[in-house]
């Protein structure tokens, strides 16, 4: 039995709790074809949708913990009512979504039951013994990582498996559960939580289109043809982490694994090396221009247009021939 | 008066390229140095912020080599008070031998009559990435853990952290003794003044063994990614481009 913890965000599955299941499903094939148990905790919006939806990509059985302890998050609350479901159930495998909640709530059942969790996994390498693929450095370098405990507890890092409905499949049954919480399981809980309002990348998350720059800006005044570039397009800045480390500009315009990630029409990166932690937040652009003096640097081979260049000479440049034009 | 302690790991400065060491056990750091994470430079700076507002003091603690000396010296001109370092062959170590060896530590201290009201570290390191050090060390102290939170303050006997959750920032509010992971975002570290430098070269590091055998990572080996397919379609070289590039903005739509 595969246990998958799922997330929900406007009341469907997430969609790297999609992809986490269709992971479930690649191992439970290979496993001869083990069945998979989806856990949902707290409120749910619309149970028949849900599960529905989870049916549809491959759980045969919702197990939806309810109850007090679960009205706010608390990560080892979350952990007990996956501990005890798991007992229920016998489970030998645990996952989640490699999420900041799912690798908090599998750490915490992994502490529980003293054996060894492996965060953000890609892929798994035949069950015995089973041998997961994880990213370490940031997505920079794999681990392979032997899980012969049981259960096996892993994360599934976003983006590395596709969601893959299943054709004509019936929705999963659905069974309430009020496991037990420890008041000690309480302490730590989420005592309010604020608007979205105050996420400032609000507008970078959702810009068609975002000029971006890195530590080829030069410094903190080197941005003033990045922005006017993003404001003649009626688009937002993003840069990469060594802007912000170096605090030429503030963290919420960091693109990244710790920063934003953004899926504008256009990405425009000057002077960015396109390390793969910036690459996992500007991925998802639907296209790429890159500016950079440097034709081998890993954002010029991995955009889909490229111009070779100091971007303190092409940006003036650009936005001079856009005047010439009449875009203002 | 809020003691604080900060665990802090070395690692390889994985900004550049990432080299692998020959026998695949590990990030190889020699050709571009060592470093702090920075989600455990913001854990320092809150903990510098937290005993200052407080009275408190700031204690460093790392398990690593006997190199990592270099990194609570430099984190110790942050306004540090005391560093420990674990001696350990890093490779050899698992997520939950770290946690076992700085719940050794934590527990000694308080036998001996220092007490650590605020335990800070990095939401997850950045080689290993295992999301759970700081998860499994409150385990073992029987501690309450906030995770991946931006600030910590402390007033009262009690913790308040505030991060972002999946539907906008939360709080949230906690008796201490208690654990804290940051991530990145929410301070800006400060940079060592030339007084922290002196001050930081007289502290003594407290320099202690392994408590246990480590049971390891159950790492096999690790492996580069293979690079991706290029298919870039290079418009122009210098100021030249920006008609080409004036064009594919108007192809894309992008110009109003
Ligand atoms: C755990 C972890 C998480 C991370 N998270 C993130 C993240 O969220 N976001 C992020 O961005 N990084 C992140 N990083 C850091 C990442 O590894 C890189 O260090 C960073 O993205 C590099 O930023 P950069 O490209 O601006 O700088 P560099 O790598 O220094 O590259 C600068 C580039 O600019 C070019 N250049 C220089 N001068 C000019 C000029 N005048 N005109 C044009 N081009 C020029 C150079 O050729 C080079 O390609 C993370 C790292 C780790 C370990």
């Amino acid at each position: 039995m595969i246990l998958v913890l799922i997330e929900t965000e406007n009341g469907a599955a997430s969609e790297i709790s999609l992809e986490t299941l269709a992971f479930a499903r690649s191992l439970a094939a290979e496993g001869g074809g083990i069945a998979i148990r989806a856990v949902v905790v707290g409120a749910v919006e619309n149970r028949d949708a849900l599960a529905a939806e989870l049916g549809t990509h491959g759980a045969a059985e919702v197990r939806h913990a309810v109850g007090e302890a679960f009205t706010s998050y608390s990560g080892a609350a979350w952990a007990a009512a996956l501990q005890a479901i798991r007992e229920s159930t016998g489970s030998v495998v645990v996952t989640a979504a490699g999420s900041p909640r799912g690798n908090e709530v599998l750490a915490h059942l992994a502490a529980r039951l003293d054996v060894p969790m492996a965060a953000n996994a890609t892929a798994f390498h035949g069950l015995a013994p089973f041998v997961v693929t994880r990213q370490v450095v940031g997505g920079a370098a794999l681990e392979e990582m032997k899980l012969d405990q049981r259960p096996a507890i892993f994360s599934v890092a976003g983006h590395s498996w596709s969601v893959s409905p299943v054709e004509g499949a019936s929705p999963a049954a659905w069974v309430e559960v009020t496991p037990e919480v420890a008041e000690s399981d309480l302490v730590a809980r989420v005592v309010s939580t604020g608007t979205k309002e105050v996420d400032h990348s609000d507008s970078l998350k959702s810009a068609k289109v975002v000029v971006g720059a890195g530590r080829g800006a030069g410094g903190a005044d080197g941005f003033g043809a990045v922005t006017e570039l993003a404001e003649l397009l009626g688009g937002a800045v993003g840069v990469s982490r060594v802007v912000t480390s170096l605090g030429w500009r503030p963290h919420h315009e960091q693109v990244g694994q710790t920063g934003s990630r953004i899926s504008p029409d256009l990405y425009i990166p000057c002077g960015i090396s396109g390390a793969i932690q910036h690459w996992a937040g500007c991925a998802s652009s639907k296209t790429i221009l890159a500016i950079n003096t440097d034709p081998e640097a890993p954002m010029m081979t991995k955009a889909n247009y490229a111009v070779v260049g100091d971007m303190h000479e092409v940006l003036p440049a650009v936005i001079e021939e856009l005047k010439s034009r009449g875009v203002s | 008066m809020t003691n604080v302690l900060v665990c802090i790991k070395r690692v390889p400065d994985s900004s550049g390229e990432v080299l692998l060491t020959d026998d695949q056990q590990g990030v190889d750091g020699r050709y571009v140095g060592f470093t702090v994470s920075n989600h455990e430079s913001c854990a320092v700076e809150l903990a510098v912020q937290t005993a200052e507002a407080t009275g408190g003091t700031v204690t460093l603690l790392t398990v690593g080599p006997s190199e990592a000396t270099e990194q609570l010296r430099d984190t110790l001109a942050l306004g540090c008070h005391a560093a420990v370092l674990v001696e350990a062959e890093p490779a050899r170590l698992g997520p939950a031998d770290v946690a076992r060896e700085i719940a050794h530590v934590v527990r000694e201290k308080e036998a001996a009559g220092t007490t650590y009201d605020l335990i800070l570290l990095g939401n997850d390191a950045a080689d290993s990435g295992d999301f759970q050090v700081g998860i499994r060390l409150a385990h073992a102290l029987g501690r309450p853990v906030v995770n991946g939170v931006s600030t910590v303050e402390v007033a009262d006997g009690h913790l308040t952290a505030r991060g972002d959750g999946p539907e906008g920032e939360e709080t949230y509010s906690l008796p201490l003794p208690a654990v804290a992971t940051l991530l990145e975002g929410g301070v800006e570290p400060r940079y060592p003044t030339l007084k922290g430098r002196m001050a930081a070269k007289k502290v003594q590091i407290e320099t202690r063994a392994l408590s246990a055998e480590p049971a390891g990572a159950s790492r096999v080996r690790l492996l580069l990614p293979p690079p991706a397919p290029s298919t870039v379609e290079v418009l122009g070289e210098g100021p030249e481009a920006a008609g080409a590039v004036a064009d594919l903005f108007a192809k894309l739509g992008v110009t109003r």
